[in-house]
């Protein structure tokens, strides 16, 4: 039995990889991808816990897998309007370089 | 029928045409006169249902028709306002309703209805008269119409309603409010040419003269209402009343309350009816049209102050039991009347404008009737009342006829002289006979030529009752004043009718129309009959042929407290007999034929005092000088220059200078550190904060996202270090 800890340390291995590529990657779709592992990486905690919850409590409760499908929903939500905004912002200045798009600078 | 219902109807005609007329018909001459003439024969119409009633129903009478409506609450009680019909009531109303529905259809014809509208004229100003080319082609001068025809009806509708509803009111709220009104429209008509500075003045003078004496009976009332808590008639007039007022003492000479009540009320008489020494007034008022001399400076207003005094007799006379020992407002009203009657008939004989002679007589002759009421002659002073309102309506009527008829004269000439100077007429008895013979009636009325007239009924009345009451100084003086009238009243025919025309205008002088020369003729009808109601039981030959109905209807009002004269002397009808017909001999001797060049024959039998009677006894000069000369100096020196432009000026001044020191040390100690730096300081500041803030913002969302999560951590750790 693969003990707990090895999958909190995955997940927390794959959210520091997101995190790092959505702060320092330049290209905006790789941002949203950075985005999506740290998601995952999320998704793998909340399924590690519950498993083994359910194992300590001896029977299977649903609501981590509803857990899951909710985070997995919102992400997919996400890349979509994600998605269009970076296609939006490329039809009006050719790039998606998330650097150059500075408008707001003060 | 319900009698009550008509009374209260009887001012509400005239009023409503007031209304009609000033809000829509104003444009339309004719349907303003209609509405006006048809509201005053509405009114008559009704009055004559009343009076006939009356009249023939004398148990009634004693009682009084009496109705009223609760009007204002007061803390405890209502203020009541009502109608009431009793004897003086009955008669008032029959001389005002005939005497105003004649002056409104006088009227018609004296503002020239159905003539052109002239070329000159202008609202505010006497007709000049129109040019009009007749059917030969000559250019002829004929009068014009009046600018402001309809407004005159209005004013006049509005005068009616305001003389109806003093005279059918059974309180004394209601008579003042009528009284008040009448002031106002005396105002409104003195001054109805208001471009003439002579009418606008006469109108200021009317109104401010009057006032005074309006102010002292307001006083008086307050003080009757505070004693007897109501203004009622009925209440103020009950015997329980009467009694109270005479003998509590007020504070002030030690007057009894009825004594201080009666003064103060007698002063608002004094006013209206033109007294001495609030009588210069009236004269003035002859500026007006002469229908509006007529109805309000003869016959209906100023009979209003006598109409008041006779109402309220039984408070003026409370006290007296009827013998030589008359009360404190009965002595006032004594002597004041009869100098009065002496005073303005001496002024009449100097007076050449043929108006103002009519005035001083109406004066002198309001004189008679407040001298009646103050020796106790009630009856007589009410009698008087009627007889004088009647012809004196048609004098005055008659004189507005006679200067319609030399303007006439002086258009068709176009000379350039006085219309209403009598010197400039005589003759005039062949080109206007009707004028001339009702004229010749309504004045030997007022000179009271014996046995015919009813001015000689109701004059010989109070005579004899000034002489059996045994105040003889009145007697006398009454008398000669009587005397004078008849001599003013022959010097006044003979100058304008008699003789030969002393002017072209006399001489193109014409009769006036139809509308002029029958309220005239209606008029002169009562002024003769009309005395035969009130001939004396006593009287030699011809007494009791009739049944003296006046003094019987009359006698109704008072409480049993009438004193019958048992003596009767022949000197009082000796002496008017004497009085009427020597001064009427001899004025007709002196002017019967004046030429243009003579003098008048008084100016050489008086000489210097001629002058004295021709400017009125320089009653107006010495009030200029004590009164209005320093009112002006007061103004001036004092009010003005002392208190306005030092003191408040000064004061105001002073105000300014400290504010612009305080101003100037706001401005320099807080404004501008306070507000303006501080200000400025605010914004600067801001500005810094901005622009050191203004790194953080890089426009980079990688940076934020740093941001975002640093803050997050420290957050994080924070609330670790809290929690554990």
């Amino acid at each position: 039995m693969i003990p707990l800890s090895w999958y909190l340390i995955l997940a927390a291995v794959l959210f520091s990889i997101g995190m790092f590529g959505a702060i320092s990657r330049k290209n905006a779709v790789a941002v949203l991808i950075s985005i999506e592992l740290m998601l995952n990486a999320v998704n793998i905690n909340i399924l590690a816990f519950w498993h083994y919850h359910s194992q300590l409590l001896g029977y299977t409760e649903i609501n981590g897998l509803v857990f899951a499908a909710v985070v997995i929903i919102a992400a997919a939500a996400e890349v979509a309007i994600g998605l269009a905004i970076i296609l939006a912002v490329y039809r009006v200045r050719k790039t998606v370089v998330a650097s150059d798009i500075n408008v707001l600078k003060g | 029928m319900n009698y009550e219902l008509i009374t209260w109807l009887i001012p509400l005609a005239p009023l409503l045409a007031f209304f009609i007329i000033f809000l829509v018909t104003y444009k339309n001459n004719r349907l303003s006169h209609s509405l006006a003439i048809g509201s005053a024969f509405i009114s008559w119409l009704l009055s004559m249902i009343i009076i006939i009633f009356a009249v023939t129903n004398l148990e009634v009478i004693e009682k009084g028709i009496s109705s009223s409506i609760s009007w204002l609450p007061t803390a405890e009680t209502w203020l009541k306002i009502g109608v009431q019909v009793d004897a003086l009531t009955t008669i008032t109303l029959f001389f005002v309703s005939w005497t105003i529905l004649m002056i409104f259809i006088y009227s018609v014809g004296y503002h020239n209805f159905g003539q052109p509208e002239g070329d000159h004229d202008r609202p505010g100003l006497p007709p000049h008269g129109a040019e009009i080319i007749d059917q030969e082609g000559k250019h002829q001068h004929v009068p014009s119409i009046e600018p402001m025809y309809a407004r005159f009806f209005g004013f006049f509708g509005l005068f009616a309603f305001a003389m109806y509803l003093l005279v059918v009111s059974n309180n004394l709220l209601t008579l003042y409010i009528g009284w008040e009104i009448m002031g106002l429209c005396s105002y409104l008509l003195i001054g109805f040419w208001y471009a003439k500075p002579s009418a606008k003045a006469a109108a200021q003078k009317a109104f401010l003269t009057t006032r005074i004496g309006d102010v002292f009976m307001l006083i008086g009332l307050a003080a009757l209402y505070t004693i007897t808590g109501s203004l009622q008639y009925e209440v103020i007039f009950s015997e329980d009343v009467i009694h109270n007022l005479a003998t509590t003492i007020s504070p002030v000479l030690g007057l009894s309350w009825a004594g201080l009540i009666g003064l103060l009320i007698f002063m608002g008489v004094v006013g209206k009816s033109s007294q001495f020494p609030l009588h210069i007034w009236l004269p003035d008022a002859m500026e007006g049209p002469t229908p509006v001399s007529a109805m309000i400076h003869a016959a209906t207003m100023v009979s209003a102050g006598v109409y008041l005094a006779i109402r309220f007799f039984p408070v003026l006379s409370a006290g007296w039991d009827g013998g030589a020992s008359i009360t404190t407002p009965m002595l006032v009203m004594a002597v004041i009347g009869s100098f009065t009657a002496l005073f303005s008939a001496t002024i009449a004989v100097a007076q050449r404008d043929v108006k103002r002679v009519l005035a001083y007589s109406t004066i002198s002759q309001l004189g008679f009737m407040i001298a009646a009421l103050g020796v106790g002659a009630y009856v007589a002073a009410a009698f008087h009342l009627v007889t004088h309102a009647i012809f004196k309506a048609l004098l005055f009527l008659g004189s507005g006829s006679i200067i319609h008829g030399m303007e006439h004269g002086v258009l068709h000439t176009q000379e350039h002289i006085d219309p209403q100077d009598m010197y400039n007429m005589g003759g005039l008895y062949k080109k206007m006979p009707i004028t001339f013979a009702t004229f010749v009636i309504g004045g030997f009325a007022l000179a009271g030529f014996p046995f015919i007239t009813a001015g000689f009924w109701s004059k010989d009345e109070i005579l004899s009752g000034a002489f059996n009451g045994g105040f003889s100084i009145v007697f006398w003086v009454l008398a000669i004043s009587a005397f004078i009238t008849a001599f003013y009243t022959m010097r006044q025919i003979s100058l304008v009718f008699l003789g030969k025309a002393r002017t072209e205008a006399a001489k193109h002088a014409h009769e006036t129309p139809n509308t002029m020369t029958v309220p005239l003729i209606v008029l002169s009808f009562f002024a003769i009959t009309i005395g035969w109601v009130g001939i004396p039981e006593y009287f030699p030959v011809i007494g009791g042929l009739v049944p003296n109905w006046l003094e019987t209807f009359l006698g109704t009002m008072l409480h049993g407290e009438h004193v019958v004269v048992e003596h009767h002397s022949s000197i009082p009808l000796i002496t008017s007999l004497v009085v009427s017909l020597g001064g009427l001999f001899l004025g007709g001797l002196l002017y019967r034929s004046i030429t243009e060049t003579d003098k008048d024959p008084l100016e050489w039998s008086l000489s210097g005092f001629y002058k004295v009677l021709a400017n009125k006894y320089y009653v107006d000069e010495f009030y200029q000088f004590v009164f209005i000369r320093p009112a002006e100096w007061v103004s001036e020196k004092i009010v003005y220059q002392l208190f306005d432009q030092k003191i408040f000026d000064g004061f105001l001044h002073g105000i300014g200078k400290i504010s612009i020191w305080l101003g100037e040390k706001f401005r320099y100690w807080f404004d501008l550190p306070v507000i303006n730096r501080g200000g400025d300081k605010l914004a600067s500041g801001t500005r810094k904060i901005g622009t050191n803030l203004k790194v953080t913002q890089s426009g980079r969302i990688q940076d934020y996202m740093i941001l975002a999560l640093a803050f997050s951590l420290l957050g994080g750790f924070i609330f670790y270090l809290i929690l554990f």
